[in-house]
């Protein structure tokens, strides 16, 4: 479903006299339908840089990412769009909505998209929510006030409310307690159960076992750039 | 997958090519193309002076561009008539002022304001065409009791909003604006943003929207052009350009601003 | 006698020729504005110049003139500017509908038909419908050449929005031959159907403004409307209390200090005319008809 090859990155700073900074040179990664693969490596070796690329936020210097037939790396911006839309999703640390737009219609927001009606959306939203713990007295509220683990879990909800083919997950578990923790998890492994081949980030080395086919470390991939 | 092949496969709305304007030696804007497929919106973004609302003036037919192509729906805009052109801005497109009082009748009602596109193209019932206007009037979160005011008893935002209802109760396909959220309270800005996120999703209206709002086009648009000097410099998924901005001047845009 | 100190009527030749050329293409673009240099006239704007041009313009010795301000001879804009032709063409006058050739009339059409061969000369105060809404010179000219006329049936819109129904009770707005949305001039609405398929030339002069109208004899002219809120002639719900006419337009006048009232024709001649037959309203002298 994912498959990256020869992947480079480097960052170039005009506006600070033009220095090229290699990040990233001849990645090769591989994610099934059904599979979860967790990226690990200290921090700043490129986990995220690696997961902006798939998702298309960060443009590669070279190689492929095939996602469902679509090479991100040369693809149109609207076919991105596309893939964003219907088979690529992505949870990341930070939920960044319109100001004031209720919880509930953030969440149903993915769907809405794809054309659901509305009821529908707003239903599926919903359940993600209540499973999620989220009270349901703060679904008409925009989630811009809630606490950093409510908005946390409002972006997973939203990253779930369709069932993409393919998953990004960015730290998922990140500042949940046991209990939302637990949910998550259910999510992922029903997400896997489904076919979805899963990308992610775990620094929890308890979800990283429970969910993690394999690890990539991507370490690998920087090998000799200077960082 | 089908929804994505129906993406891809579409035929642009808008094709503009090499399209150049200038004021005498001066370049107003220069050799600027790009697609726009349906229910795409395409952010202009540059610092004033860089030639973004030349680019829409021309755009939109209230200037004529010296040089280059637009095609709307496949048909060469430049070579239309003065009375299609005005059927198409009446019709198929829209323009939204930054400035509602530029785009308003203030000496005519609420629902008149609505009401004149329908009867520029020949609704004759009234009943009808206040019915029409009530609606739009609900869909921009205005108070039905507040449709025979005139657009001078209303707030800024209020009058914004009228003016959004004003232009898309034809059904435009296209739909051109020049900083909407310019000279409106940050409160009134999200939600008004909030409320053309949602219209644009649901009527699945193209449009191309000039600011120099970054946030506002982070919100709202698929696509970004960055200009400069009268040239565009990058362009890109609005995401990817303001993340990972490949051009000088893109990052020094981007690092210039404030983080809240 | 015309006073030898002045061309006849008034104006020089040339003027009348450029006059008349403006005239020709009014009556050939049916509702069409023309522009025309209108002339300073002895007389201050808004007390009929366009009309007075025109009526120079077109008047031979031979004719027989008629002059009404709101459907009188007898008020001091009518009087004045019948004088007025007296003394610089010299013209026979009257104050019979059928017996005038021409007719310069402020703000009424008269009640008698009119004829074929008959000139009906209109004084026009602001001869642009779309003036009021759309203040640009430029910008009305670009919508009247597109027929863009949206906008008119908006300023009908906020008539019905504001009053329930189309207040506009003069100079109400009508499209001529299909083709041109025209201000009949500010005549009252009970006098737009008479406007359409008459046999007489109707000309419309703006002196200010120095713009010249027209509507050629049997031409097509329909007053602008909903379709839920069709145009209607409306008058005063009453008879003429001198003549007893119930199908005239008829002026309201308050005749003491109490508020009592009576209702008279605006059209002088045509109530004289049906008293003189024995027509008797409540108020006549002589008694309500038996």
């Amino acid at each position: 479903m994912i498959e990256i090859r020869n992947l480079s990155k480097s960052f170039t700073l005009h506006n600070q006299g033009g220095v090229a900074i290699p990040v990233m040179a001849g990645a090769h990664l591989r994610v099934d339908h059904g599979e979860c693969v967790g990226l690990v490596g200290r921090s700043g070796a490129g986990k995220s840089t690696l997961m902006r690329m798939v998702y298309g936020n960060y443009l590669a210097g070279g190689g492929s990412i095939r996602i469902g037939g679509l090479d991100v790396v040369t693809a149109e911006p609207r076919e991105i769009l596309a893939l964003r839309r219907a088979v690529l999703g992505h949870v990341s640390q930070f939920l960044r909505v319109v100001p004031r737009v209720p919880t509930l219609e953030v969440v149903a927001e993915p769907l809405l998209r794809l054309g659901t009606p509305a009821p529908q959306a707003r239903a599926r939203a919903a359940d993600l929510l209540a499973r999620l713990n989220i009270p349901e007295r703060l679904w008409a509220l925009s989630p811009t006030t809630f606490s950093g683990g409510e908005q946390q879990r409002v972006n997973i909800a939203r990253g779930f409310a369709h069932d993409y083919p393919a998953l990004l997950l960015d730290e998922p578990t990140a500042s949940l307690d046991a209990q939302n923790r637990e949910v998550v998890l259910c999510l992922i492994e029903e997400a896997k159960a489904r076919g979805a081949a899963i990308l992610g980030i775990f620094h929890d080395e308890g979800a990283r076992e429970r969910v993690c086919d394999r690890l990539v470390d991507v370490t690998g991939f920087t090998r000799g750039l200077a960082a | 997958m089908t929804l994505m092949q129906n993406a891809i496969t579409a035929a642009p709305l808008l094709s503009v090519q090499g399209l150049t304007k200038r004021y005498g030696a001066r370049i107003g804007c220069a050799g600027v193309g790009f697609d726009l497929y349906p229910g795409e919106v395409l952010g202009i973004v540059g610092e004033s002076g860089s030639g973004k609302s030349t680019l829409l003036s021309c755009l939109a037919g209230h200037q004529r561009p010296d040089e280059g192509r637009i095609l709307f729906d496949g048909a060469d805009v430049l070579a239309f008539s003065e009375a299609e052109r005005r059927r198409l801005l009446r019709g198929d497109w829209a323009y939204v002022h930054q400035n509602p009082r530029d785009g308003l009748r203030m000496g005519v009602s609420a629902g008149g304001n609505v009401g004149e596109r329908l009867m520029a193209v020949g609704a004759r019932n009234y009943a009808a065409i206040r019915e029409s206007a009530t609606d739009w009037l609900g869909r921009v979160e205005i108070a039905a009791d507040r449709i025979d005011d005139r657009p001078s008893a209303f707030s800024g935002g209020m009058q914004q909003r009228l003016q959004i209802a004003r232009n898309l109760v034809t059904g435009p396909r296209l739909v051109f604006m020049d900083e909407p959220t310019g000279g409106l309270d940050v409160s009134v800005q999200a939600r008004l943003l909030d409320l053309l996120r949602g219209l644009v999703r649901d009527l699945g209206l193209s449009v191309v929207i000039v600011t120099h709002d970054l946030a506002v086009v982070r919100l709202l648009a698929d696509r970004l052009m960055v200009m400069k000097s009268g040239r565009v410099v990058e362009c890109g998924l609005t995401d990817q350009v303001l993340d990972d901005p490949q051009h000088a001047y893109t990052q020094l845009l981007v690092s210039s601003v404030l983080q809240v | 006698m015309t006073d030898q100190a002045y061309n006849f009527a008034y104006l020089d030749e040339q003027t009348k020729r450029m006059i008349r050329r403006a005239l020709l293409k009014a009556l050939a673009i049916p509702g069409y504005q023309v522009p025309f240099a209108s002339r300073e006239m002895p007389m201050p704007y808004g007390w009929g110049t366009g009309g007075v041009q025109v009526t120079a313009a077109c008047l031979t010795p031979e004719d027989r003139l008629k002059v009404i301000d709101q459907g009188a001879d007898d008020t001091t804009n009518a009087v004045s500017i019948r004088r007025f032709f007296q003394r610089t063409a010299g013209v026979e006058t009257t104050e019979r509908t059928t017996d005038a050739t021409v007719i310069q009339t402020r703000h009424r059409i008269p009640e008698q038909p009119l004829a074929e061969g008959q000139i009906l000369v209109y004084q026009v105060p602001i001869p642009e419908p779309l003036r009021f809404l759309e203040p640009r010179e430029t910008e009305t000219r670009k919508m009247h050449e597109l027929e863009e006329y949206g906008l008119m049936h908006v300023k009908l819109y906020e008539d019905i929005a504001r009053h329930g129904e189309i207040a506009t009770a003069y100079a109400y707005p009508v499209r001529v031959e299909g083709r041109y949305v025209m201000d009949p001039s500010p005549i009252p609405k009970f006098d737009n159907p008479k406007l359409a398929g008459n046999p007489a030339i109707q000309l419309f002069g703006a002196g200010r403004e120095a713009r010249i109208h027209a509507v050629p004899p049997y031409s097509d002219v329909v007053s602008l409307d909903f379709e839920d809120h069709p145009f209607a002639a409306s008058k005063a719900d009453h008879e003429c209390d001198l003549c007893g006419s119930a199908g005239s337009y008829l002026d309201e006048v308050i005749t003491d200090d109490r508020g009592t009232r009576m209702f008279v024709c605006s059209d002088t001649d045509f109530c004289a005319s049906r008293q003189a037959q024995g027509h008797r309203g409540r108020l006549s002298p002589q008694g309500a008809t038996p």
